[in-house]
């Protein structure tokens, strides 16, 4: 690959990161790393159950977005 | 950082002093450092600065005084970014000096009630996205294409220099607040610092001003989307996309958000696409071709079940879908205003400037271009957002400014560029979208007979054109299409046809713009309807306390009805009404967004004068007073105004009257049924804002009161009841704006050094 289009690789993945992190889509990842951090005894949640859970909080707490 | 003699007398709760854990570097620049680097100006800083200005004047002397044929568009995006940047620089930090007074040494509730799920530390430029996604909608994009009625620069003005010393001031205000209180919520604070009167008068304001809120955006999709097959069929689609999305995330690919929502954009693109097609044939034309009323029920009904179904379904994944447009169009708007630079012949005052019975919107320039251009300039929706949310994820309590300050800089701009697109598409054209079918009388020929019988200098519109326009952008017709988004999707297929596409991609552009506003107004409207309802179900809580119990269904259902069938029932009164809906309602909006911005304003400057900073006080006090004389003048007007096209009531008693006095027709009314309607309608609008003032002096007085208080107490030597969380030492360290100062860069590198467990170390289980 050429300096230059790796470049614009570099630049496109850092992109689509901050994309993913404005979406909340590393929410997991940094779940775990407070689990993990936090020293919690019991195994952290998987994957599709935080997802699950995380849904399902707003349920009953809504986000507001504005107008 | 030792001597402060501003900090508020700190109640006896034993706050001990922030003990920085001696493991750790510094979890902030030395305050001596900090300044330094502040007060250094380097010859290039001063070269940098010096040019910004420079440029920024020239910006504004083009727009303001130059009088030429025409003026370039990028003159607004100069005048913009550099007084941005100069706001940025120097009044916000002025804010942060007098003010605020963060301390990096401080746990933010991110920090200190870290869960991993609702506290969670995000990185600054992160958030500010996120922010950013969560306060700009729909809003910024509307009001300003209304208000170019009076030219373009009042509105140009208003945006700019408002956000700056009001807007922004306030965004920025209630999220430091909010973060020192472990992420409260505005009703939460209202009731702390001003007392059971002032929290419960602040709380029915707020569920009042939603309901408006969320009605009159409706209004705005349902005029878009009115005899428009194309726009019903593409925006319907976002429906099934948007639950295909969600089921996706739940059972197929759980947590893959970034894949799921390109997907989701390249569903949209096939629905925007596929709409053209489908609206072309006999079957989808007929299909797809509703009357607004259809389409207000259609959305009433929607409204109700998106609002009971669970999040993940429909609200989460459109949300995802609405970001990533949000984020794409914003650049790709701004680019398109670089790139293409339209040349714009809006006179800088127009015509209707100086008199107050413009067709777009009725009223004098003060106050009610004020409240016509609210988001973007001063949104009083945005205290909701940067209260609760915004402040449990803030890493540090400096990166406040960047984000509540410069989150709310961006919306201004958002405001802008919508502005200009507006203003890009010939003046008569403008006046044939966005004037009540009661005044254009609907058809290519009759609307262009009365834009040209306004004698707007420079106007002379044919029908034939107008009905080029309606075709080059799919349409069956534009003439009367009021609300704004049709009017920003004309300018921006003009602007982005030039820039990719040409005439025959004018029509996608069209409705791809339509389609990303439906997209940010409904995930509004849903929002709305559930924070509406919480609130109503916690109000009716303190009554009956099954109703505080979130998962008690017919308690939601109940509250849920309550809500859809407010907003539902001023959404179709603005469809049905005679004199056109969006002209009458649209001041009300703006009326209520702004009182919400008092009341914001008014619970900061408690908090301020609690804290001791009476010197600096008129920060606060400049953008609140104007706030409330802009909306207690508006709301005066609208109330006792004795010109009907102003006053709510001077026109229901002229409609009274005419009907007493045994008339059919009246106005613009052609029937007894729609004078009936008329009359019912000004009564409620009126009654409305009596109520809506009536609140907000209320929480205005009670703040003054306690302001009051809190200056007695400070010249008695008594404390002020602080009810700031207790300060607990930060183990974390980040810079605080978008690009680190040197000496933050030096303080990251030692935190880089450290090892890898005692940099995850976290304060919040460590109770």
């Amino acid at each position: 690959m050429s300096p230059g289009l790796a470049a614009v690789a570099t630049g496109f993945r850092g992109f689509a990161r901050y994309l993913g992190g404005v979406l909340g889509a590393d929410a997991y990842a940094k779940y775990l790393e407070h689990h993990h951090a936090a020293g919690h005894g019991e195994p952290p949640l998987t994957e599709r159950e935080f997802w699950r859970d995380r849904t399902d909080r707003q349920d009953s707490n809504p986000q507001g977005r504005c107008c | 950082m030792a001597s402060r003699p501003d900090e508020p007398v700190r109640a006896a709760k034993g706050r001990g002093p922030l003990t920085a854990d001696p493991k750790l570097p510094p979890t902030a620049v030395d305050e001596a450092v900090r300044e330094a680097e502040d007060k250094k100006w380097t010859p290039a800083k001063i070269a940098l600065w010096a040019a910004i200005a420079l440029l920024g004047g020239v910006a504004w002397f083009m727009l303001a005084i130059v009088r030429g044929e025409t003026v370039n568009a990028i003159w607004f995006v100069f005048a913009s970014v550099c007084t941005y940047l100069i706001g940025y620089r120097f009044y916000s930090k002025v804010i942060e000096r007098l003010i605020t007074k963060p301390d990096d040494r401080r746990a933010t509730p991110a920090e200190y009630k870290a869960d991993g799920k609702d506290y969670v530390r995000t990185d600054r430029n992160v958030l500010f996205g996120h922010h950013f996604a969560a306060i700009a909608g729909a809003g910024p994009l509307v009001g300003p294409i209304i208000a170019a009625q009076m030219g373009y620069l009042p509105g140009t003005i208003w945006i700019i220099i408002g956000v700056v010393l009001a807007g922004a001031v306030q965004d920025y205000l209630v999220m430091f607040f909010s973060m020192r209180r472990g992420g409260r919520s505005l009703g939460q604070m209202a009731r702390e610092e001003l007392g059971v009167i002032g929290g419960t008068a602040a709380l029915i304001a707020t569920l009042l001003i939603m309901v408006i809120i969320v009605a009159i955006l409706a209004l705005v999709v349902v005029n878009a989307l009115g005899e428009s097959p194309w726009g019903v069929f593409s925006v319907g689609m976002t429906i099934p996309i948007a639950l295909f999305m969600g089921v996706y995330l739940r059972y197929i690919r759980p947590g893959k958000i970034m894949e799921v929502s390109l997907i989701g954009f390249v569903l949209l693109m096939a629905a925007i696409i596929g709409g053209g097609l489908v609206a072309e044939t006999e079957w989808g034309s007929a299909f797809f071709t509703l009357d607004k009323v259809t389409i207000a029920w259609g959305l009433i009904v929607y409204g109700f079940i998106a609002a009971i179904l669970p999040v993940w379904l429909l609200l989460a994944p459109r949300d995802y879908l609405s970001t990533f447009m949000k984020i794409g169009v914003i650049v790709m708007l701004a680019l398109a205003i670089i790139v293409v630079r339209p040349e714009i012949t809006v006179p800088a005052f127009s015509e209707f400037a100086s008199r107050d019975n413009g067709p777009v919107f009725p009223g004098a320039l003060f106050p009610f271009l004020f409240v016509t251009i609210a988001c973007g300039a001063l949104s009083g929706f945005h205290a909701l957002i940067s209260s609760g949310t915004t402040p449990k994820l803030i890493e540090k309590e400096r990166q406040t400014r960047f984000i509540g300050y410069g989150g709310m800089l961006m919306e201004s701009f958002v405001a802008i560029m919508a502005l200009v697109a507006a203003i890009s598409i010939d003046r008569g054209l403008y006046f044939a979208m966005n004037a009540p079918a009661a005044l254009t009388g609907g058809t290519v020929e009759t609307a262009a007979a009365w834009v040209n019988g306004l004698g707007l200098s420079g106007v002379n519109v044919s029908p034939a054109m107008l009905a080029e326009t309606a075709a080059n952008v799919g349409e069956q017709s534009i003439v009367s299409r009021t609300g704004g988004a049709p009017t920003l999707a004309v300018g921006l297929a003009h602007i982005m046809q030039q820039f990719i596409g040409g005439t025959a991609l004018m029509a996608f552009w069209y409705h791809f713009a339509i389609m990303f506003e439906a997209l940010f107004i409904l995930t509004a409207v849903d929002a709305g309807t559930r924070v509406a309802r919480f609130m109503l179900q916690d109000s009716i809580g303190n009554f009956i306390p099954k109703f505080k119990e979130h998962s008690w269904r017919p308690g939601a259902w109940l509250c849920t009805a309550v809500m859809v069938g407010a907003w539902g029932a001023v959404l179709l009164m603005g469809v049905t009404d005679p004199l056109g809906g969006i002209n009458t309602l649209f001041p009300l909006f703006g009326i209520a967004n702004q009182l919400l911005a008092a009341i914001a304003l008014s619970v900061c400057l408690a908090i301020v004068a609690k804290r001791g900073s009476f010197k600096y006080l008129w920060i606060v006090a400049v953008p609140l007073a104007f706030a409330a004389v802009v909306t207690i003048t508006a709301s005066y007007q609208k109330i006792f105004s004795s010109t009907p096209a102003v006053g709510y009531f001077a026109n229901n008693a002229a409609f009274t009257k005419a009907l007493a006095d045994g008339k059919t027709e009246f106005g613009t009314a052609k029937s007894v049924a729609a004078m009936e309607a008329v009359v019912r309608n000004t009564a409620i609008q009126g009654w409305l804002s009596v109520i809506f003032v009536v609140l907000s002096i209320i929480v205005i007085t009670m703040a003054l009161v306690a302001t009051i208080k809190a200056f007695r107490n400070h010249s008695a030597g008594l404390p002020n009841v602080d009810n700031e969380d207790e300060a607990r030492p930060s183990k974390v360290f980040a810079p605080a704006g978008l690009i680190p100062t040197p000496a933050e860069r030096e303080l990251e590198a030692e935190w880089n050094k450290l090892p890898a467990e005692l940099r995850f170390e976290r304060a919040g289980h460590h109770k």
